[in-house]
């Protein structure tokens, strides 16, 4: 009878004991960041868009842009071959020894293999490196409009979208990149799992 | 000052000058050439902070494709001198540098540095410097390698060859824990980790590798962080390429999914072969002596030098070819073979004077055996020339060409 009656309570114990330990924190150490922080702090886009801002912006803003915050400085009048890399197609293949951008060791010497809006498999992407990493020397101070016409107007002269297509937080995850089914998924990490069983 | 005390310079600058030594060159009591003590060994800088023998001139070098500084005063790639390394330690100002675009080195108050966990999380966390150094800490030996480490026929030294890896003890925290304090929740399976400088750099790392063994680092070789490796923190993914090692370390977000960052799309592949040899580095071994551009003095013993690493673990066996290929012999360890960390090993040799090819290949602790270029063109089903690309991460057997002169040359043609 008795045992029958602490059955419950121990099971409850045992369940709080196991979530306890699972759960809370061992050291202590550090502070919880205030939800502005996190905001102020937070600028990864995921390839849904869930975390892009409010805005909207067009090719044709973002051609004035393009003159108005110096890109065609580095890459070009006409986004193409000047020292920063190709940011439009069709452009000819980089000369031997000319530095690849990052990641694009042996690709660069095709042409258009580099250019963002056709290799990346995701438009967002373009949103938030921009975002992040442009312009040079002045990087995070594009406002969240300027961005969006930036990107609308790379994916226009690439042929990605119409000129007058408004991006936007809806519309920019949409966009069907000529990359997106362009490459194999990673295979899953795992420790002591050769990447690849068999090679060579 | 102290006129008084004996002094030891001044006895030495004395000593030279009594003995009217127009050359600057004392001869000791046990016949080996000494120069006399310089000034310069006995500034307050030295003092304070000792440099090295001005005897010793090893330095790196900026891969040839692109300058650095360049003409804004960027970095880009700068290649580790292997060549002259000894044992497995790269010391901290010649490991290789290479960055995302060309970048500025930021110069970060460690006060002023915090580090954000968040996202996919039961509790977001920030931590100041300090509050990461009050966590246990783990100290681990472990190499870098960019994934553009490749060997070209044009290269003729090691430094060319092989010079973008680099082997530290790093000391900090495991991400593991850090992650555990803020709760990972159900559905999480990646993280972005992101740098503080100004480009911001961000890397998506898949969630079971930042459990397993990563490291949230503010030591390097026994004392903080170099600004150029990331000062003041930096995230060691060891194994992975180096663009996932991520300096300047500021902020993780806890997320569901890849996250395709800029530096995660350069890497991506259509063939599911190549990409399945990205992100981890396979077993690789290059021999650092003979290497390009050394000349052996001439016939007589040698010790064949070099060092091995992979990103999935240990290495458990280098072996040694001194005809091109055709038969091996195992190496020592000359240091321990910690998981993914350089490995020296070494194999005696009496050079006869003739021609010959050195290599070296490696085996790890998986049973992966490190690739010839030739195995490579194979499965890939490519022609082997002088054009071939090895696919992915390219982790090839290096050939040394000994020429009956002695003079060492790049056996790629």
């Amino acid at each position: 009878m008795g045992s029958s009656k602490l059955l419950p309570l121990v099971t409850i114990l045992g369940i709080c004991g196991h979530l306890g330990l699972a759960q809370s924190p061992t050291y202590g150490l550090g502070r919880t960041p205030t939800a502005e922080e996190i905001r102020n702090w937070d600028i990864s886009i995921s390839p849904t868009g869930k975390e892009l801002p409010p805005g909207r912006g067009t090719a044709k803003e973002g051609a004035d842009l393009f003159r108005q915050k110096g890109c065609a400085g580095c890459h070009g009048a006409t986004g193409i071959g000047a020292r920063a890399p190709a940011l439009v197609k069709g452009g000819p293949p980089a000369e031997p020894g000319k530095a690849p951008p990052p990641g694009m060791e042996g690709m660069h010497m095709v042409p258009d293999t580099g250019i963002m809006a056709l290799r990346s498999p995701f438009a967002v992407t373009i949103w938030d490196y921009i975002n992040r990493g442009m312009p040079l020397n002045r990087e995070g101070t594009l406002k969240p409009d300027e961005v969006y016409a930036l990107t609308a107007f790379l994916l226009y002269k690439n042929d990605v979208i119409k000129e007058d297509e408004v991006m936007d937080a809806q519309t920019l995850p949409k966009v069907n990149m000529p990359n997106r089914k362009g490459f194999a998924d990673l295979p899953e990490w795992k420790h002591g799992v050769p990447r690849l069983a068999g090679y060579p | 000052m102290d006129s008084k005390k004996p002094n030891r310079r001044r006895f030495l600058k004395g000593g030279a000058a009594a003995a009217g030594l127009a050359a600057g060159v004392v001869q000791s009591a046990k016949g080996q050439a000494v120069s006399p003590w310089r000034e310069k060994g006995t500034n307050k800088e030295a003092i304070a902070y000792g440099e090295r023998s001005r005897f010793v001139t090893s330095v790196r070098a900026p891969v040839a494709e692109r300058d650095s500084p360049d003409a804004f005063g960027l970095m880009f790639h700068v290649l580790s001198p292997l060549q002259d390394s000894v044992g497995s330690i790269t010391p901290s100002s010649l490991h290789y540098v290479a960055t995302h675009r060309g970048s500025y080195i930021p110069e970060i108050d460690p006060k002023e540095h915090r580090l954000m966990i968040h996202g996919m999380v039961d509790r977001p966390l920030i931590f100041t410097m300090d509050d990461l150094k009050r966590f246990p800490s783990v100290t681990r030996v472990h190499f870098i390698e960019c994934i553009g480490n490749r060997s070209k026929p044009t290269h003729k030294t090691v430094q060319e060859t092989h010079g973008m890896t680099s082997c530290s003890e790093w000391t900090g925290v495991l991400l593991s824990v850090l992650l555990k304090e803020a709760g990972v929740q159900t559905g999480a399976s990646w993280i972005v980790a992101e740098g503080a400088e100004e480009i911001k750099g961000a890397s998506s790392v898949p969630l079971g590798k930042a459990m397993d063994d990563c490291l949230v680092c503010y030591g390097q070789n026994g004392e903080a962080v170099r600004p150029q490796q990331g000062f003041p923190l930096r995230l060691i993914v060891p194994g992975f390429e180096g663009i996932f090692q991520t300096k300047y370390l500021r902020r993780i977000k806890v997320v569901d999914r890849y996250y395709m960052t800029y530096n995660d799309y350069g890497h991506i592949n259509p063939d599911p072969k190549v990409s399945a040899l990205g992100n981890q580095i396979g077993p690789k071994s290059v021999i650092t002596y003979p290497s390009g551009g050394q000349k052996l003095p001439g016939p007589g013993f040698y010790e064949i030098s070099g060092l091995a690493w992979s990103g999935a673990g240990a290495i458990r066996r280098v072996e040694v070819s001194t005809d091109g290929g055709k038969s091996w012999k195992n190496a020592e360890f000359r240091t321990p073979p910690y998981p993914m960390a350089h490995t020296r090993f070494a194999l005696q040799w009496k050079w006869d004077g003739k021609e010959c090819e050195l290599q070296s290949r490696c085996t790890d602790e998986l049973g992966t055996v490190q690739p010839t270029r030739a195995e490579a063109a194979k499965y890939f089903n490519q022609t082997l020339d002088r054009n071939f690309r090895v696919p992915g991460a390219d982790n090839t057997v290096q050939p040394w060409r000994v020429a009956s002169d002695g003079s060492v040359h790049n056996g790629l043609v």
